[in-house]
């Protein structure tokens, strides 16, 4: 089995006001359940609006300066507005799922492998 | 065929068939692809000496599989945590494939493993110019060098991306399967278009000198067959494979003496390749037998290539039959490439002054020195010589290549002489 974190991304002006708007939405909430009833899903949220973002970077290693930015780390057309993570057999199920994702529609969703890092 | 050409030309075709096994077996087309170069190296310094063995594929399977336990297993003892997660199947030690690879009976499954590795080269999720370079490593067996040359690239970017893309497929998890019966059109058009894209590029190479370069055409070729004879019954399999040939066959026609080109009107066609022209008009029947009155674009494509390659003559060419057929090309694939064509066809049929008004009626093509040449040649036609220069001027600084530039070049001095 391998995970999948799906990423969802949306035009920045479409983006909603009100992530617990979108959290709620039906569409949303029947995916979730379907995927959860198959046994595919190991989580997922919405994620607020970009001008809520702080960005942060340690400056000089570890230790260093803490240095903000308010807003996202990139001023992109599009956004990520949300994520969630797929646990499948291979990527052609992973597609299978995240196409019926309404984000998938509603934007744009990337599929990325998780690397397993073992502690 | 020399012995140093057979000995190349068993390993290339056979080492495909041990791959594809071998990919399924050990679970990754990385290791399998390292596993069959050791293998085949190990042929190279062998068989000139020993004769090629008697059953070159079994030598071939023994001596890889043996190499690829021996990588996994060195693999496996640097990061066995890692590399278990990334494998097609259950990630088994390597003693479990081993045995499990001894108890395999090969030749029972070679055709289902050879369409996973070619379904799995040419994936959806792997960008097209990246499915095209695995094409050609990995099912064409070409080496990086020559891959490198022909799409005019360094050796290292050439080698950088065959890396990257076998990592994806290893670490995204592409699956080493033939698609369903559902997803099978599509997945199927994808390699079609790999295939057709890798003969294209023969014909119309992007920069350099050369006007056709002919060992990605046989290499087409070649990926073609191999798909007609794995997929006899796919009608635009055939259909692909029959339109390689038919434009094949003009190849030699398409440069003169001194390597300029020469337009299909213009070309010597006792020079064309007539073995060619009927085979590939007999794999036009047989798909047009199987294909259930429904033409699918590989097949408008290849009876529009075999009106070509059949008529006597750019005149006596059957331009109405012609027209016709990119009229139904066009309600296919709404594309500008197949209006231009057609355009030409038009002022064959019905003169230039029908011609210029299908030109005129494409919108997409203002850098097309295609099209450019097009209009030229029709307002020549009709006599307005003074336009047609500037529309052949134009042309020549969107030509492509050189040798399409000196052909627009001769044609310009042409026309400026006329209106002296």
């Amino acid at each position: 089995m391998t995970q999948y974190m799906a990423l969802l991304y949306y035009d920045r002006n479409q983006y909603w006001d009100s992530p617990t708007e979108t959290e709620f939405a039906p569409e949303y909430t029947e995916f979730a359940r379907r995927a959860i009833e198959a046994g595919v899903m190991r989580g997922g949220e919405a994620l607020h609006p970009v001008t809520m973002s702080t960005t942060i970077t340690v400056s000089g290693g570890k230790d260093g300066d803490v240095l903000l930015v308010d807003g996202p780390y990139a001023e992109a057309k599009e956004v990520l507005g949300g994520y969630f993570l797929l646990e499948v057999d291979n990527l052609d199920e992973a597609i299978a799922w995240a196409a019926q994702n309404p984000g998938a529609w509603r934007g744009k969703i990337e599929l990325r492998p998780i690397a397993p890092i073992h502690a | 065929m020399d012995a140093t050409d057979t000995l190349v030309e068993v390993l290339r075709s056979e080492g495909l068939r041990v791959l594809a096994t071998l990919a399924r077996t050990v679970g990754d087309l990385a290791v399998a692809e390292d596993a069959l170069s050791e293998a085949t190296i190990t042929a190279l310094e062998r068989w000139p000496e020993t004769g090629i063995p008697d059953n070159p594929r079994a030598w071939l399977a023994v001596v890889a599989r043996r190499k690829a336990i021996d990588l996994l297993r060195r693999e496996s003892a640097r990061s066995s945590k890692e590399t278990a997660g990334f494998r097609w199947g259950t990630g088994a030690a390597p003693d479990q494939i081993e045995e499990a690879i001894e108890a395999m009976e090969p030749e029972t499954s070679l055709r289902d493993d050879m369409l996973r590795l070619i379904f799995t080269c040419c994936h959806p999720a792997l960008g097209r110019e990246a499915q095209v370079a695995l094409s050609l490593r990995t099912l064409a067996r070409l080496e990086v060098p020559a891959i490198a040359r022909a799409f005019l690239v360094p050796e290292a970017t050439m080698a950088k991306r065959l890396v990257r893309v076998r990592s994806k497929i290893a670490t995204a998890r592409i699956p080493y399967v033939i698609p369903s019966d559902a997803e099978l059109p599509g997945r199927l058009a994808a390699v079609l278009a790999v295939v057709y894209l890798i003969a294209t590029e023969a014909h119309a190479p992007t920069g350099g000198d050369a006007v056709a370069r002919v060992d990605l055409e046989t290499e087409a070729i070649r990926l073609a067959r191999l798909l007609a004879d794995l997929m006899p019954d796919e009608p635009e399999t055939l259909s692909l494979l029959a339109l390689l040939l038919l434009t094949s066959a003009r190849t030699s026609a398409r440069t003169d003496a001194d390597g300029n080109p020469v337009t299909l009107a213009d070309q010597d066609r006792t020079r064309w390749n007539h073995a060619a022209i009927g085979e590939g008009s007999r794999w036009l029947s047989a798909a047009v037998n199987r294909s259930g009155g429904v033409a699918g674009p590989y097949q408008i494509q290849a009876h529009l290539a075999a009106a070509h390659s059949t008529a006597p003559s750019w005149q006596e060419t059957d331009w109405d039959r012609i027209v016709g057929l990119y009229d139904l090309l066009g309600s296919i694939t709404a594309n500008p490439v197949v209006a231009l064509n057609r355009a030409i066809a038009v002022a064959e049929r019905d003169g230039p002054e029908a011609g210029l008004a299908a030109l005129k009626a494409i919108v997409g093509l203002e850098y097309s020195y295609l099209w450019h040449a097009a209009v030229a040649d029709n307002l020549r036609r009709l006599g307005r010589t003074s336009e047609a220069v500037g529309e052949l001027h134009t042309a020549v600084t969107l030509a492509p290549s050189k040798a399409e530039q000196r052909l627009l070049q001769d044609r310009l001095h042409a026309a400026r002489s006329e209106l002296r």
